[in-house]
């Protein structure tokens, strides 16, 4: 919600000029005045500090990042599918696939359950039990990315496996479905993020579907739709943009997640072959090696690119995301 | 109604009561995982608690006795603290810029999408950031380093709810203000920001509790240490990390320590969330 600022009285400074040009006797001396100026000021340059800030901070990142760019090139170390550390060869193909494979597995898996949530709170939901699933959905996001990745690593990387089995030898007919399974894999790792995205997609979901009109639903019901028919032609149509953005502000939350992915993904520096192989997303391999990589600087620069990319896409998503939300919002305008 | 189930057809009635049982099930599918992490943590935590767990410190030992995670708890909660002292004075005073000074201009718009942009930030990138800016050639590890990326974390958390708190403050509380003759910081420190309390007193301990849990601003920021120590000056120990690093050893004492201690942060932020919640219920009513 923007607020149009009201501007009539409250921006208008204390003490104005007098129509006539000259001296109001109402008007405070300028050296009363000043408190109010310094608070203005103040507080404007804190909101410009920000600005500096991010600024700042990707100009530290790329200079950082410099030396690992300039020794395999901009493309050749996002895109070649070498890491070794023992070589000292850095390309991050395998991290960069991993990260997309593990937050597609996410969106796969936890934007249908997370739309289907809120549509069942929002319009389906007894009123009595509305307040109590609300909470509960959102306590998922109150655990810690670390917790999840306790629980992934003790809980969900055994009593899965059976079940990843039957599933890899059932829909071996499937590309890049088949074979053994590893323990923990870009399977593991999605099914973590599919969890730790749903809350979010959920709520902003929930918001989005809020603001369809109630005249449209009613109508919708009023020519004899049923309930679900409600949903499909006054809803989801209206909520689609809405809910594009929610899934992509998921998306930029599942590519950053580090410490639960570094936990059950494996930490394998190759592209795996198949759903349930190991792999290495771009944040796990930044948690994982940055202890040893201080020691040299060229390591170091290549995790600082990793970063970087990182940062570049998520800015990425998370601006298509807002543009979504934003084209949502300006049609509940028009509606 | 009559008329109504008289024009509905059976398969499309079917269809309906089909796909709401769809959206109840997909409901209670994603609650699962939240009933399985919430009954792990009790059955293999609780085990682990005792009162010298709470008490000791990590001792470091591989194969005897791992100690107890106070140092942790202290850590956690003096590097949170402090985060909180930095990011609240900056994320109010931004968000008291973007209501109260800034208007519809386009330098109070890049602001807030700057701030929306910070949101999108992975955890780990502030971590890197702290570490390349303040770390590296500038001392090495120390707590008020990690407290300073989790500040970075919770700024934009604090910002935006807080703006969204301030704009609901009445404007006509700052008129009535203005027209007696109050200047305007009196009108912010006296009017707004009272009125706004509790809103605010909700955003900050919901930003805190997202901070507390966080692992990757911390790993090589504040990293880890065993002693308990309240100098922000060296290393410091935090739950979440040392968490992260029981669970990476082959130790079942270890691995145990580290469901105890999750359980602990774990309690530690449900209490904070629901003192948020009943901050902002009291400001409802």
């Amino acid at each position: 919600m923007q607020r149009e600022p009201d501007r009539g009285l409250t921006h208008v400074e204390a003490g104005t000029l007098t129509p006539g040009g000259g001296r109001s006797s109402l008007e405070r001396s300028s050296l009363r005045r000043l408190p109010d100026r310094l608070l203005k000021w103040g507080l404007t340059a804190l909101a410009a500090a920000i600005l500096a800030l991010i600024v700042y901070f990707f100009v530290r990142l790329a200079d950082e990042s410099s030396a690992a760019f300039s020794r395999f090139g901009v493309f050749g170390f996002t895109f070649d599918d070498n890491w070794d550390v023992s070589k000292n060869i850095y390309g991050a193909l395998p991290l960069l696939v991993g990260t997309l494979i593990t937050s597609v597995i996410a969106l796969v898996i936890g934007v249908p359950i997370a739309v289907a949530t809120a549509l069942y709170l929002n319009e389906l939901c007894p009123r009595r039990a509305r307040g109590v699933l609300t909470t509960l959905v959102e306590l998922l996001a109150a655990v810690p990315s670390v917790v999840y990745g306790l629980w992934g690593v003790f809980f969900l990387i055994p009593r899965l496996k059976p079940v990843e089995q039957w599933l890899s030898d059932t829909f071996s007919f499937l590309p890049f479905v088949g074979g053994p399974v590893a323990g923990p894999s870009y399977f593991i790792a999605g099914l973590i993020l599919a969890i730790m995205i749903l809350p979010i997609v959920s709520a902003i979901s929930r918001e989005v579907i809020a603001t369809v009109p109630v005249e449209q639903k009613e109508a919708a019901l009023a020519l004899g739709a049923t309930r679900w028919e409600m949903i499909r032609i006054a809803i989801l149509p209206h909520a689609r943009a809405g809910i594009t953005g929610a899934a992509m502000l998921g998306l930029g939350r599942a590519i950053g997640e580090t410490i639960a992915v570094t936990l059950v993904i494996g930490n394998a520096p190759t592209i795996g072959k198949q759903l349930f192989d190991q792999g290495y997303s771009l944040a796990a391999v930044i948690a994982n090696e940055f202890g040893e990589a201080a020691a040299t600087p060229i390591h170091r620069s290549a995790l600082i690119a990793a970063g970087l990319v990182l940062f570049v896409l998520t800015l990425l998503i998370n601006g298509g995301a807002r543009a979504f939300v934003i084209r949502g919002e300006r049609r509940r305008g028009q509606a | 109604m009559s008329a109504l189930s008289f024009t509905t057809s059976p398969r499309r009635r079917r269809t309906d009561a089909v796909m709401r049982g769809v959206l109840l099930a997909a409901t209670l599918v994603a609650l699962v995982p939240l009933v399985l992490v919430i009954y792990m943590l009790i059955s293999k935590g609780i085990g682990a608690w005792s009162w010298s767990f709470f008490t000791t410190d990590p001792t470091g030992s591989f194969l005897g006795d791992p100690g107890g995670i106070k140092s942790a708890i202290v850590g956690t909660v003096a590097m949170v603290l402090l985060a909180t002292v930095i990011a609240v004075p900056v994320g109010v005073g931004v968000a008291l810029y973007l209501t109260e000074f800034g208007g519809g201009s386009w330098f109070s718009k890049a602001v807030r999408y700057f701030v929306d942009v910070l949101t999108g930030v992975p955890s780990i990138v502030f971590g890197l950031f702290i570490y390349i800016t303040l770390v590296i050639g500038h001392g090495g590890f120390a707590g008020w380093k990690g407290s300073i990326a989790l500040a970075l974390l919770m700024l934009p958390v604090v910002t935006r709810s807080a703006e969204v708190v301030l704009l609901l403050v009445p404007n006509g509380l700052r008129e009535a203000a203005l027209a007696l003759g109050a200047p305007r910081w009196r009108v912010v420190a006296r009017v707004v920001l009272p009125t706004a309390l509790p809103g605010l007193v909700t955003g900050v301990l919901l930003a805190l509790a997202r901070a507390a849990g966080e692992t990757a601003p911390l790993l090589f920021t504040a990293v880890a240490a065993n002693a308990t120590t309240l100098n922000f000056g060296g290393r410091m120990n935090s739950l979440p990390l040392q968490i992260f690093n029981d669970v990476q050893q082959a130790q079942d004492r270890l691995v145990q320590r580290a469901w105890g201690a999750a359980l602990t942060l774990v309690v530690m932020i449900l209490l904070t969330t629901l003192i948020a919640r009943l901050a902002s219920r009291r400001s409802t009513t």
